[in-house]
């Protein structure tokens, strides 16, 4: 493990890994001993042995080692340090943050203002430290803009652009909280991307204070992407085999997404009609209690386990709705950027191999060389599958780490859930056993 | 009288009545048959035979067991007698036990029928899940009959568990059918009672209510049981899709595939939960029909209470045609009185005549009553303490229920925790 560019400012620390080495949790905790000049004992840890730098234990620092690590433990699950997931194995130097939503009323319009927060050492941008507000319109700029700058390389999605008005409320928190996420998400993945990250117009985004858009952009339409316009199929002599393995992957993949997204909206459906039968459940145990005596309490008792049942399987529903389902959706979006890439690199390839055919006509004809478009052409098809290949690597990193952090996070759910319940129920064994006893002794009394 | 107002239920609960009945209970605890004899009922056996109408029908049948208590006790191994019975059987007995003793809350029998069903569980009575759930509340009806302290001594009944042969026939010998109340005169003295004890009008509201209660609890939790059925199984598509997808994975392929094993099963595991719930259920309908038995001996109250206050009634009015007949003063409206008036008065022969039969009619009326009011203490008496003995042990058997159905919960919460640990250690490794 290597550690670069130390600063005075702990957070701008960078770290860099062996190649293929994942950002794991013993590294960053490391890093942090490292960092407050601890000398704190070391688990063995086969993976670690070379280029640990710290040895010997001192019992004084043990507890502090505990905080580090409860800290980071906290960290870990924040927003913020979700980043620290897609790095790639480059150093970073840029961190950005999407929050603070706000309304603004204007006679033309309602709309939502986000807050970006920008920190660098990169000599690119002038200043260390950036904050600016911005609309969903902007990002929709810099996404197009990006595209148009750098047609090779992938450009992560956003949220979807347009919602029908009457059906989801543009303005309720939660519709404001997911959209804001996903901005988050998009905006960290540009940062983060080797060439992206150096892109003029981020800069611009990041930076100005306003935004100076051609206005004709926020006339686009729906489908304002350019990508998606691109027609499907391009003869092409032989796709490379690898690109069309990259193809077949996304098909399938995005199937099977579909039908997760499937899945968990008829589990959500299902819970839904489950809670609302637990809940008349509950009210018939407390109606009986009002006509005894002796069982009232422990049938009082029952219908409360069973309402704080209905309480649990409500958050587990509502965590699945607000933090699964967005994700699922943005990887379809994301899915179907990918296909467009590979579109894109067909063309580029049928562009070349047209070009070349005629080239060669040609020079069987009167013997002219290779003209220089032709290898210009080649020049630029290559470089887009080096391009391409490189940004799939790091798409299916970041895939990965995604969708374990996802499904990790849905069964910790339903974990949670469960174990809220069996506590509501052992609590109750306990109260009704409690009444059993006393009256057995009352009764050899 | 013990029950006059209710207030003595706490004094009573422990099987002692207030005027100093207490050496009768006593004794009923020893004659208890429970404590000389163990019965189970061990088996159930399909058989087919021609039933009434000389139609093949396949039936079931249970073995009840029983064996000397005291056997076990000194260490000799006997064997069981054993005796096979069908369900019409038991309602047989039964129906017998309620027109014998209609002061005692009869315990019930398992449900004929399949009700209350959710849609996975079948309403087949041949099921065998169904069938084991009857054994068991065959077995349990025996045991409360045996250990009532009332009911344990009937002839019929040891008749029933010892011996195959013959006994519908003495069951019908009894003649137990011509107790039975028409429908009409218990539905009547309901309305038309003018002084039915007031605990046993409150018991018989409270009866009502149990009813009402366990049914719509029995119709709730059947709701229930289908909606989480339903989701339960809804994450076996995981474990499709997982698998699926795990086919097209590099590196999360491992992790997917196991992670998609342990949703299959999640969904499997409900099944085995909600067998366990039916037995919960079963002790809600036991109480369902227990409320039924509760609610007849509190009619039967009004019934005896209504006939003594007829019989009385009867009394007075023939006194009364006695008096007027005696003293020629006519107080009441009769048309003896108006032909008097018209006609003349009747001849003293006729009148000695007509007064010698009155004074015999009057005479059976007082027997009527004297006997009527001994029907109406009994029951009074019986019913009562039965009543307070059944409430005791519908607390305790309840509470134990719903201890029960807590035990069920937890056990499915633990087993949910451990299928989303297994499956998040899968997704750990993707």
């Amino acid at each position: 493990m290597i550690v670069t560019g130390l600063k005075h400012e702990p957070m701008l620390c960078t770290l860099a890994a062996p190649k293929g080495h994942p950002i794991t949790n013993q590294l960053l905790s490391e890093l942090f001993l490292l960092l407050t000049a601890q000398i704190l004992p070391q688990p063995s840890d086969p993976e670690l042995t070379n280029g640990t730098l710290v040895d010997g234990s001192s019992p004084a620092s043990a507890s502090s080692t505990s905080a580090l690590l409860s800290r980071l433990q906290v960290e870990e699950n924040s927003e913020a340090d979700a980043a620290e997931l897609y790095a790639s194995t480059e150093t970073r130097d840029l961190f950005v943050t999407v929050d603070d939503p706000k309304k603004h009323v204007s006679t033309m319009e309602t709309y939502i203002t986000y807050r970006v927060s920008t920190k660098t050492t990169r000599i690119e941008f002038d200043l260390p430290e950036y904050c600016v507000r911005r609309r969903y319109q902007d990002f929709d700029w810099l996404r197009v803009k990006l595209e148009e700058t750098q047609p090779t390389n992938l450009i992560p999605p956003l949220p979807e652009k347009f919602v029908m008005k009457g059906v989801v409320d543009r303005f309720s928190e939660e519709f404001v909280e997911t959209r804001m996420k996903a901005l988050d998400k998009f905006l960290k993945r540009v940062a983060d991307h080797p060439v992206l990250s150096f892109n003029p117009h981020l800069n611009a985004f990041l930076t100005a204070k306003d935004l100076n858009k051609r206005q004709g952009l926020a006339l686009l339409t729906k489908m304002g992407e350019s990508v998606k316009h691109v027609a499907g199929g391009y003869k092409l002599r032989a796709r490379p085999p690898e690109f069309n393995a990259m193809g077949e992957y996304l098909d399938t993949f995005s199937q099977k997404l579909g039908t997760i997204d499937r899945i968990a909206q008829r589990i959500l459906r299902e819970q839904s009609e489950y809670l609302t039968e637990l809940r008349e459940y509950a009210s018939v145990y407390s109606s009986w209690a009002g006509s005894e005596d002796e069982l009232q309490r422990p049938l009082e008792g029952v219908a409360g386990c069973v309402t704080t049942c209905c309480g649990a399987l409500e958050d587990l529903s509502e965590n699945m709705s607000q933090d699964f389902l967005p994700v699922l959706r943005e990887y379809v979006l994301y899915t179907e950027t990918m296909k467009n890439v590979l579109r894109k690199r067909d063309q580029s390839q049928a562009e070349y191999e047209g070009r070349l055919e005629a080239a060669v006509l040609r020079r069987q004809e009167d013997r002219t060389p290779m003209p220089l478009e032709v290898e210009k052409c080649q020049d630029k098809m290559e470089c887009f599958n080096a391009d391409l290949k490189a940004d799939w690597e790091r798409w299916q990193c970041n895939k990965r780490q995604d969708f374990k952090q996802l499904l990790i996070g849905m069964a910790d759910k339903n974990i949670n859930y469960y174990e809220k319940c069996q506590t509501a129920w052992e609590s109750l064994v306990t109260v009704l056993q409690e009444k059993q006893t006393e009256d057995k002794t009352s009764e050899t009394n | 009288m013990m029950a006059e107002n209710g207030k003595d239920e706490a004094a009573a609960s422990d099987g002692e009545s207030a005027d100093g009945s207490a050496s009768l209970t006593v004794e009923r605890r020893d004659s208890n048959l429970l404590r000389r004899m163990e019965i189970c009922v061990a088996e159930a056996e399909k058989r087919s035979g021609k039933n009434a109408i000389s139609m093949q029908e396949t039936f079931t049948v249970y073995l009840i067991e029983t064996r000397p208590a005291d056997a076990a006790a000194e260490g000799r191994v006997q064997p069981p007698e054993s005796v096979w019975r069908r369900y019409s059987e038991f309602e047989l007995l039964r129906a017998y036990l309620i027109l014998t003793y209609p002061f005692y809350v009869v315990p019930p029998l398992p449900e004929k029928r399949a009700e209350f069903v959710w849609h996975k569980l079948s309403a087949d009575n041949m099921d065998p899940d169904f069938v084991e759930r009857r054994r068991i509340g065959l077995e349990n009806f025996l045991l409360h009959v045996a250990s009532h302290p009332g009911l344990s001594n009937d002839k019929i009944l040891s008749h029933f568990l010892t011996e195959e042969n013959c006994w519908k026939e003495a069951v019908y010998e009894t003649g137990f059918q011509d107790k039975a109340d028409s429908r009409m005169r218990a539905f009547g003295a309901t309305f038309r009672v003018r002084s039915p004890q007031k605990c046993f009008i409150d018991m018989k509201q409270y009866s009502e209510e149990l009813q009402c209660h366990t049914s719509q609890l029995l119709r709730a939790r059947a709701r229930v049981a289908d909606r989480v059925y339903a989701v339960y199984k809804v994450h076996g598509n995981y474990g499709r899709v997982f698998s699926e997808w795990s086919g097209v994975e590099k590196v999360m392929g491992d992790g997917l595939q196991s992670a998609g094993h342990h949703m299959d099963s999640y969904a499997a595991s409900i099944e085995e939960i909600l067998e366990e719930e039916e037995h919960y259920a079963d002790q809600l309908k036991e109480y369902l029909c227990y409320a039924e038995a509760l609610r007849a001996v509190c009619r039967k109250h009004e019934l005896t209470q209504f006939e003594l206050e007829t019989a009385s009634q009867d009394l007075i009015s023939k006194k009364q045609q006695r008096d007027e007949l005696a003293t020629g003063m006519v107080r009441t409206f009769s048309f003896k009185g108006v032909t008097n008036k018209l006609f003349g008065q009747e001849a003293p022969e006729q009148r000695e005549a007509r007064l010698s039969m009155l004074d015999e009619l009057i005479a059976d009326a007082e027997d009527s009553v004297r006997a009527k009011a001994a029907e109406c203490e009994e029951h009074v008496q019986k019913a009562w303490a039965d009543i307070l003995r059944f409430k005791e042990e519908k607390d305790k058997d309840l509470r134990e229920a719903l201890l029960n159905y807590a035990a069920i919960q937890i056990n499915m919460c633990k087993k949910g925790i451990q299928v989303w640990s297994n499956t998040r250690e899968s997704f750990q490794k993707m």
